[in-house]
């Protein structure tokens, strides 16, 4: 099957681009780093099927972060067949920058020059035919997010595929690198090595380490004591060619912008001007983020819960009741109906209760991501995250993280300074995760029924104040040395199209769904089993080995104030998947008492002080297994991954403690 | 006019970029983002905070270290 890769830099709309090629359902935020990953997805046309591959947004093809290393080695070693280069019509520039790296690579490059509508709105003209002209590629004009031009770019990238054509970006670097150049390329000709010669002569030139290396373990090419001298005298002048021939390439990509783009004298103060000046405003920024979060948790809970929530609770009391009637007529086993209405229903559906609540909340985030606000908060933390040791980019991964801790984790690819990465996969447990809404609201529910909004909004900044802190700690102790340079692009701000928003939701919710139907209920099921045996023991007691184990754990968290066994199996269970742990308090609480709601039974079991220590406590500690393994993952390393749950435990355990002794002191309970 | 630092510029002024002071490293990727010797950069925003430059009508913050190390000429 053909293969076409998609390129660009971040927020050029690369991925609504993917999704038009595709038809598929790939979430797409108005900032930088997105796709993280590459992405793969088919095409159909023609009755042919085309296989599209989604690269991360960069800027360059070096070897700067883990994204660009990613992009690189699939159009090096992927060999996709033809590369759709997405270049935003607004920043024709540095865009074409990246185009021309993609020539120098030998790529058969189809130039997508996308947001054309909103280029024309800022007055900025092409010729186009001069445009592809000097760029020895074809240029198509596209509004992906209209979906204008798409058939056209689809017919140009087929034709491409089958022509025979030599992709070549002919860039002097001036006397004294092409002479360099052509010395290097005569060692490396006919070395049957994995690229073009002509490039890795550049790389090498560049200072590119990774080329280095493949070039010196080739034992063709390092036999010879003249190439090691050349190799070694250009070490020695790295930093010279290496910003002589950046330079050179942006001076080549000017002289075609020059002759085939005609800019706007001045520009004059746009909308995203007006708004930013307010929102990234000295003393005001930093409130209206606040108070925009507070907005966010507040509709959350008026709209999900208030309006929806009980509805859900209703249906799904009903639905249980059908179930059981049904079952008792058809004389099911006792345990059957047990295991259906106490454990699946008891248990699941605890879960799926919260539904409504977590649309809302990924509705509300999805907006503001694709407003380009999110680039805005990063900005505003900046001087908070810089004081911590840390730099404003972070923050984004955290922000990721509200929604899920895996991608927040796969974000901190973008960050290009090893220490701040480690750091901000460090702390991202912290920032609380969408799976932990069902704990909190049915703790609300029992206790803080008229401060929801503001309970939440307080439990989301506890885990930004934790994270922070864990950084700062971070950065003195484990990761000592100099933060990096902040440099980050402000998009401008869009409208969010509500086929975006509603896509970033169904992302988030059917995964939430999809963990419901099979981690939870697995959980379910095993603690359920757990629950009943050893057989004639009273079903969820404490003599069940469920309770055992609970018993077993729940000394640890006496200090904290709750330490039943019921909670502490609850809290064990959340170590595979959040929504567990409410699923777990759903069984084994509604079954000691038939038919009883949740959250009038912890009405019963807890008190507001041990409420709140306890959702203290569920939003500090370990992070669920899958963000374990992605830990492990992106450090490489199990050793991180350990220090994680070990020191995420011991964080959480610590302040559920200091909630619960210093509430006690002051007279709360 | 004396070349100065991206960060002496106020709100609303702006230059040529001349030259960057920075390590390989930062200097390399300032290019990438378009700081290339030669771009006009307009100041958008410098009081607290990274400050926020307009390079082609495309907003671009930085940081103020950073920012000290893009020297401006006419």
């Amino acid at each position: 099957m053909n293969t076409i890769a998609l390129v660009g830099n971040p927020n050029s709309g690369k991925t609504t681009l993917f999704n038009a090629l595709t038809g598929s359902n790939q979430h797409v935020g108005n900032w930088p780093g997105v796709t993280v990953e590459k992405k793969e997805g088919v095409l159909k046309f023609n009755e042919k099927i085309y296989n599209i591959v989604d690269l991360p947004g960069t800027y360059s093809l070096g070897a700067f972060s883990e994204d660009e290393i990613v992009a690189r080695d699939y159009i090096l070693k992927g060999n996709p067949n033809v590369v759709i280069n997405v270049v935003d019509a607004t920043n024709i520039e540095r865009n074409l920058y990246l185009t021309t790296q993609l020539l120098e690579m030998g790529a058969k490059v189809v130039v997508a020059l996308n947001m054309i509508d909103e280029a024309k709105e800022r007055n900025i003209k092409f010729d186009i035919k001069a445009l592809s002209e000097k760029l020895g590629a074809p240029v198509i004009p596209t509004v992906a997010s209209k979906r204008k031009g798409i058939e056209e770019l689809i017919k140009q990238s087929i034709e491409l595929i089958e022509k025979d054509i030599d992709f070549k970006a002919n860039i002097s670097y001036g006397e004294n690198i092409d002479k360099e150049v052509e010395k290097l390329k005569g060692f490396l000709n006919n070395k049957d090595l994995e690229y073009p010669s002509q490039w890795i002569a550049i790389k090498l030139l560049e200072g590119d380490k990774y080329i280095y290396e493949l070039v010196n373990k080739d034992e063709n090419v390092n036999s010879s004591n003249e190439f090691k001298n050349v190799i070694h005298n250009i070490k020695n002048n790295t930093e010279d060619y290496e910003l002589e021939i950046v330079d050179k390439r942006y001076e080549f990509v000017s002289n075609i912008a020059d002759l085939t783009v005609t800019l706007p004298d001045e520009a004059e103060e746009t909308i995203t001007d007006k708004i930013d000046k307010v929102l990234t405003h000295k003393w005001l920024g930093l409130p209206i983020f606040a108070l925009i979060m507070l907005i966010v948790f507040q509709l959350t809970f008026t709209v999900g819960e208030d309006l929806f929530g009980e509805l859900m609770g209703r249906g799904i009391e009903i639905l249980s009741e059908i179930i059981e009637n049904l079952l008792i007529i058809i004389n099911s086993p006792s345990w059957i109906i047990s295991f259906v209405t106490e454990g699946i229903i008891g248990g699941v559906g605890a879960v799926v209760e919260f539904v409504p609540l977590i649309v809302v909340l990924y509705m509300l985030m999805g907006f503001l991501e694709d407003s380009g606000y999110m680039a805005r908060a990063a900005y505003v933390m900046d001087n908070i995250m810089r004081a911590l040791g840390l730099q404003g980019k972070t923050f984004i991964s955290m922000i990721v993280g509200f929604g899920c801790n895996v991608p927040g984790i796969m974000s901190t690819r973008t960050l290009e300074n090893k220490k701040d990465r480690m750091i901000a996969i460090l702390i991202n447990p912290f920032m609380s995760c969408g799976a932990k809404l069902p704990i909190y609201l049915v703790f609300i529910a029992a206790f803080f029924p008229n401060n929801g909004g503001l309970v939440l909004f307080f439990l989301y900044l506890l885990g930004i104040v934790v994270a922070l802190l864990m950084g700062k700690i971070f950065s003195k102790t484990l990761f000592k040395g100099e933060s990096s340079y902040f440099i980050m692009e402000l998009p401008p701000y869009r409208l969010p199209t509500l086929r975006n928003v509603l896509r970033n939701m169904w992302d988030n919710v059917s995964g939430f769904l999809k963990r419901a139907g099979t981690t939870i209920f697995a959980v379910v099921t095993v603690l359920w089993v757990l629950a009943m045996l050893p057989l004639g023991v009273e079903p969820y007691g404490q003599s069940s080995i469920l309770g055992q184990i609970g018993l077993f754990i729940a000394p640890i968290f006496r200090p904290a104030g709750f330490g039943t066994w019921q909670a502490a199996v609850g809290l064990f269970s959340g170590i595979a998947a959040k929504e567990a742990v409410i699923a777990t308090l759903g069984m084994v609480y509604a079954g000691v008492s038939q038919g009883a709601e949740l959250v009038s039974t912890i009405q019963e079991v807890f008190t507001p002080l041990t409420a709140a220590s306890f959702m203290v406590m569920t939003l500090l500690y370990i992070p669920c297994a899958a963000t374990i393994g992605t830990i492990k993952k992106e450090t490489n390393s199990y050793k991180w991954a350990i220090f994680t749950v070990v020191y995420t435990f011991a964080i959480g355990w610590l302040g559920a403690v200091l909630v619960f002794q210093i509430g006690s002191l002051l007279g709360f309970s | 006019m004396a070349d100065i630092s991206l960060i002496q510029l106020n709100s609303g002024e702006q230059g040529k970029v001349k030259k960057i002071c920075a390590g390989g490293c930062a200097t390399k990727r300032l290019y990438e983002m378009g700081f290339n010797t030669g771009a006009k950069v307009k100041v958008v925003k410098n009081d607290a905070g990274p400050i926020i430059v307009s390079l082609s009508g495309n907003k671009i913050a930085l940081g103020r270290g950073l920012a000290q190390k893009i020297i401006i000429g006419n």
